[in-house]
């Protein structure tokens, strides 16, 4: 070889060299045996044709030469390093496609609402329990001062499976079920699906969620009911919500209420959902009514207490924007999965 | 119950505004359902003063009027015979909106133009009257608008009252209870042109008579107090524009004069009257008295009642003339020939007319009103105002006192009040001046008495009857708001949770770990032949006609339901009540029950497994029901049926079930898997910690041939039995069935493991070789050959 070709092959073995910086796994495999290979490669044989030249060339080239294959081998091994750094990343695998994900499920939105509610009550001490839903008229109707042949019974239209016996219109009956088996401090919240002749429509289901609260003990007033019913209130809709008392009839309590919430759409300016009112009904209450008392064997003189029951329903779908209440009982997996836990 | 503003206006004596009464009575109580001004449709309509009627030149039945609107005079063709020069008429100018949403346009009839319309009664909907236009008796200048001219303008409010407080259901009583939060007196509105007032009643104790008819109660029980008062010489016909407007704005029909004047009192003072023909009742009497039996009448509606002896009848010498507080008869109807009525004012007893109107399944505003208390005490002073009333707007005459048959004169009741109760059930100190206030307000009256005070409630409140309505009186007078937000101390509840409530939500947890989504199906089914299902005795549709015994018919609809919506892959669970009625048994069976269904991919579809993962199978379900039966079942193992596996309870019981469901399935969709599964709250122990295993385990796979008839549970059995207590776990890892293996050939992996030392792999080979041996022995499995 010429000293004037091999400077040109010198030259060219650099140009080669450049790419070694950006060449993948398998290119480098090759550009290492193209250039530094042990018996054809072309660096290798520049160095090895040293030995033809004249002293003077051989130390200039050879410099070169040499400085050459450093470079190389340095570049070659930062590669080396920086490819398997890179595998799993974007060399070998595109990490931008979709992970795999897991099915998830998801507790009933009602379940939720209920599963909240039910938490809140526990922080100012009351636990959770749970009734029949086959009732006898004397716990659905005359132990809590409902009296069949007066007015107020026809608010409950009820399925009847028997005689006196009859699919509970409230949850209610667990008050006097309660009473009857626990002395007081009781505190206690019931879930449970009550029954009404209702048709089935977009706001009314023959069968519904509700949900019970009964405080009973010496001493506890209409301050103590107000107190816990608004700290519940905060608590589940935002710590600002207004909350609103007023007076209504239940024959198991008295004084009697119907307690109101700032509507949650508007924050109480009023809009359709609350009918302008600013106002959302949530749940009917009061103080329990001595009778009911005097019903379940308790000292109505010593005792005092107050009760509540709301519709986890109604609650469920102002909350999620649900408009139509018959998609709460559609087992509709475009629906369930809106509820997953994000 | 409707409510006219303007009606409370006259009673309190002030203008009222709309949204402010409403409020004030949602905070008493009667909250208004919805606010309504009416005959805001009738904005467009003014007074027009017709000039001057002509001919119309084209046609013989139109004419041609000069309309004064106050600022012009504008022609207009009307076809109506009635309008007369230098009378005023409604009229609407061109562009009005007329009710309905019609926008009168210019237009020219046969040739004329018209620049508006004079309106009738119907056209602006406040009548029947379609014949003339209606005039207007009013001195109103012309251009005035007709919401001014008459008394139309008004607002409704559709009260919701409490089935306790039936002296809301009249205008007399919604006043009163705003007169106390206003601080205004309430007075009855003066009626224009009235008569004197009528006479006082008197009282008789049994029978009695007055001016031409003999009154007698028979039934007291029904009927403890009737008033009779007879007015000669009316004239029946329409009722005077105020008489009708007050009717209208709440809702109520005109119908002629005594009977207008009749409902005016019922929606004033919340009493119900009636109006007999005096010459259609025989024999000149008023018999009250329990229906016979067979005994009919055909009421005001037309219909033919049949009767019952627990029903109370006002009959002539003859026969039923009227249902008791329910509805008049027929025969004794105030028609236009009437020119003698007798006036009943009466008070019925509630039970008995909620039974009567159940039974005739008849409801009126007088059952409504009866049913739930009206004011016994209040009625000699009623009949007063309706014999004056009638007289005002039908005439006649009044000449004797109405007969008042009262057998025993009702006082008011009266109820102890302690004002250190108000204190201890309202949480907060009232003083005994302000609850005397308050009650005073709203016509207790009351007065100190040992300490307590003495508290005599009106008739119009049947509701109070103990010293807690009196205290609630007192926090609703007050205003809920006044009492205040204090979280006070409180001993937690003794009452422990329900266990049942615990399992749910850790069945929830598992459930949804693994993908499962909570559905809460009806629980009411179709009852179909089956004699254990629950029925319903009055159910509402024929596809609710019983409770359901089983969750899972529910789920696989809803499988099929999301199929219907191309969904293939659906993971749905429930917990719920199901109901049985044992054979024999007389009452009802619940159960709480988990049920779960599976279909379609086990993983989410993925771009690493083709976008197609495998379907659920059966292994799937069988380890959910497992893990949940362990979870949340009553004492029992999994075994193995013939579909599937059931929970077998000790005593032999099936408690659950678990393998694949049948459902109406397109070509697209995966197979269905689905458990059952009844819930016990047991006593869970705590999880005792299990020593680390220290020393290493040594591993041996078996592969094994099942002969015909061996299953995996037995093998299983014999394993853990011969392998003693190195062997630490077996897990069957394959099953192969095909060629070189006659049969089936099961593989084990046994893990060996001696807590205190490194076992050797000569003691390894000797518990293998015992346990094949055994195996042998006991089931016929040999080892495979390689």
């Amino acid at each position: 070889m010429s000293t004037r070709s091999l400077t040109d092959e010198l030259e060219a073995v650099a140009e080669a060299a450049a790419q070694v910086a950006t060449a993948d796994a398998a290119r480098l495999a090759v550009l290492r045996t193209e250039l530094l290979g042990r018996k054809a490669g072309r660096l290798t044989a520049i160095l090895k044709a040293l030995a033809t030249l004249d002293p003077e060339e051989r130390r200039v080239i050879g410099a070169r030469a040499n400085q050459l294959r450093r470079q190389l081998e340095d570049a070659i091994a930062a590669r080396e390093a920086g490819l398997q750094q890179t595998v799993g990343r974007a060399a070998a695998v595109d990490g931008s496609m979709p992970g795999r994900p897991r099915w998830r499920g998801a507790k009933h939105p009602v379940t939720a609402v209920v599963d909240e509610i039910c938490d809140i009550f526990r922080l100012i001490g009351f636990t959770r329990v749970v009734g029949p839903e086959i009732e006898s008229e004397q716990y659905n109707f005359t132990k809590l001062n409902i009296a069949l042949d007066h007015p107020a019974a026809d608010a409950q239209d009820t399925f009847y499976l028997g005689p006196g016996l009859l699919l509970r219109s409230h949850t209610s009956p667990m008050q006097a079920r309660t009473m009857e088996l626990f002395p007081p401090p009781i505190r206690i919240v019931v879930p449970g699906r009550a029954y009404r002749r209702d048709a089935l429509d977009a706001s009314h289901l023959p069968v519904f969620e509700q949900l019970e609260g009964l405080a009973v003990d010496e001493g506890l007033s209409f301050v103590d009911f107000k107190a816990a019913i608004d700290f519940f209130v905060k608590r589940f809709f935002t710590r600002d919500t207004l909350v609103r008392f007023r007076p209504s009839f239940f024959p198991f309590v008295e004084p009697g209420a119907e307690v109101d919430v700032q509507c949650q759409v508007c924050r109480g300016s009023g809009c359709a959902t609350c009918k302008r009112t600013g106002f959302l009904e949530i749940m009917g209450a009061g103080m329990v009514h001595p009778a009911v008392f005097e019903n379940c064997g308790l000292d109505a003189e010593r005792y005092t207490g107050y009760a509540f029951g709301m519709g986890p329903e109604r609650i469920a779908m102002l909350r999620h924007g649900v408009p139509d209440i018959r998609l709460l009982i559609q087992p509709d997996m475009r629906f369930l999965e809106q509820f997953i836990e994000r | 119950m409707n409510i006219s503003l303007s009606w409370l206006s006259a009673m309190l004596g002030r203008p009222l505004d709309a949204a402010d009464v409403a409020h004030r009575l949602a905070m008493l109580g009667a909250p208004a359902e919805s606010i309504e001004p009416l005959h805001q449709d009738l904005g467009d309509v003014m007074v027009g003063l017709v000039e001057r009627v002509e001919k119309h030149p084209n046609a013989d039945r139109l004419t041609l009027c000069s309309v004064n609107t106050g600022r012009e005079v504008l022609d207009v063709v009307c076809g109506a015979r009635n309008v007369q020069a230098g009378h005023q008429y409604p009229f609407a100018p061109v562009g009005a909106v007329l009710p309905g949403g019609v926008k009168l346009d210019a237009r020219s009839i046969r040739g004329v133009a018209s620049q508006g319309m004079l309106c009738s009664a119907r056209e602006l909907g406040l009548g029947t009257d379609h014949e003339g236009i209606l005039e207007l008796h009013t001195d109103a200048a012309p251009g005035t608008p007709l919401l001014q001219a008459l008394p139309l303008a008004d607002t409704r409010l559709r009260l919701d009252v409490g089935a306790n407080r039936p002296d809301l259901l009249g205008h007399r009583g919604v006043a009163r209870e705003l007169g106390a939060v206003y601080g205004l007196p309430v007075k009855l509105p003066a009626v224009p042109g009235a008569a004197p007032e009528g006479l006082a009643p008197r009282r008789v104790e049994r029978q009695g008579g007055a001016g031409g008819i003999d009154v007698a109660i028979e039934d007291t029980a029904g009927c403890p107090r009737y008033i009779a008062a007879v007015i000669r010489g009316v004239r029946v016909g329409p009722s005077p524009a105020w008489l009708e407007a007050r009717l209208r704005a709440v809702g109520a029909r005109p119908i002629n004069n005594v009977v207008d004047a009749t409902n005016y009192i019922l929606y004033e003072l919340n009493q119900p009257l009636h109006a007999f023909d005096l010459a259609r009742l025989r024999g000149g009497t008023i018999v009250i008295r329990p229906a016979r039996p067979g005994e009919r009448i055909t009421t005001l509606d037309g219909e033919v009642r049949e009767l019952t002896a627990d029903m109370t009848m006002i009959c002539d010498a003859e026969g039923p003339q009227a249902v008791g507080g329910v509805m008049g008869g027929r025969d004794s109807e105030v028609s236009a020939g009437t020119t003698d009525l007798v006036l009943e004012c009466a008070y019925f007893d509630p039970k008995r007319i909620r039974k009567t109107r159940k039974a005739l399944r008849l409801i009126t505003e007088a059952s409504y009103r009866f049913e739930r208390g009206t004011d016994m005490q209040a009625m000699s002073d009623v009949v007063r105002r309706a014999v004056s009333l009638i007289r005002t707007v039908a005439g006649g005459d009044e000449r004797e006192a109405p007969v008042d048959v009262y057998p025993v004169p009702q006082r008011p009741r009266a109820v102890f009040l302690r004002p250190e109760r108000v204190e201890h059930l309202l949480g907060m100190a009232v003083a005994r001046d302000e609850i005397e206030r308050h009650l005073a307000g709203v016509g207790f009256t009351s007065a100190p008495k040992n300490g307590r005070l003495h508290v005599q409630v009106p008739g119009w409140r049947p509701d109070v009857t103990r010293e807690v309505d009196l205290i609630e009186e007192v926090a609703r007078l007050k205003g809920y708001d006044a009492f205040p937000v204090e979280l006070r101390p409180f001993r937690p509840s003794g009452v422990p949770d329900d266990p049942i409530e615990l399992l749910g939500a850790r069945l929830r947890r598992l459930l949804t770990g693994y993908g499962l989504h909570e559905a809460r199906t009806l629980p009411l089914t179709s009852a179909g032949d089956d004699p254990t299902v629950v029925r319903i005795l009055n159910p509402i549709s024929q596809d609710h006609t019983a409770l359901r015994s089983s969750l899972l018919p529910a789920l696989v609809r809803g499988v099929e339901h999301n199929w219907s919506i191309r969904q293939r892959d659906v993971r749905l669970f429930e917990i719920g009540h199901v109901f049985q009625r044992p054979r024999g048994a007389s009452q009802p069976e619940e159960t709480l029950h988990l049920a779960a269904v599976l279909s379609g991919a086990r993983d989410v579809p993925h771009w690493s497994n083709g976008f197609r993962p495998p379907d659920y199978d059966v292994w799937d379900v069988k380890a959910m029901f497992a893990e949940a039966a362990r979870l949340g079942g009553p004492a029992g193992d999994v075994v193995t049926a013939d579909d599937g596996w059931i929970l077998r309870d000790p005593s032999g019981g099936e408690r659950g079930r678990a393998g694949a469901l049948s459902a109406d399935r397109p070509a697209w969709a995966g197979p269905v898997y689905g458990f059952e599964l009844e819930l016990e709250a047991r006593e869970r122990p705590a999880v005792r910690y299990a020593a680390l295993g220290v020393t290493p385990p040594v591993e041996r796979d078996i592969s094994l041939m099942l002969p015909e008839g061996v299953i995996a549970e037995q093998v299983e059995a014999v394993l853990q039995e011969a392998g003693t207590a190195l062997l630490e776990r077996a897990v069957a890892f394959d099953e192969y069935r095909g060629p070189g293996v006659d049969g089936r050939s099961v593989a084990w992996r046994l893990v060996f493991r001696a807590p205190d030392r490194t076992l050797k792999d000569h003691e390894v080979d000797e518990v293998v070789g015992r346990i094949l041996a055994r195996l042998k022995v006991a089931l016929g499995v040999v080892r495979r050959e390689a």
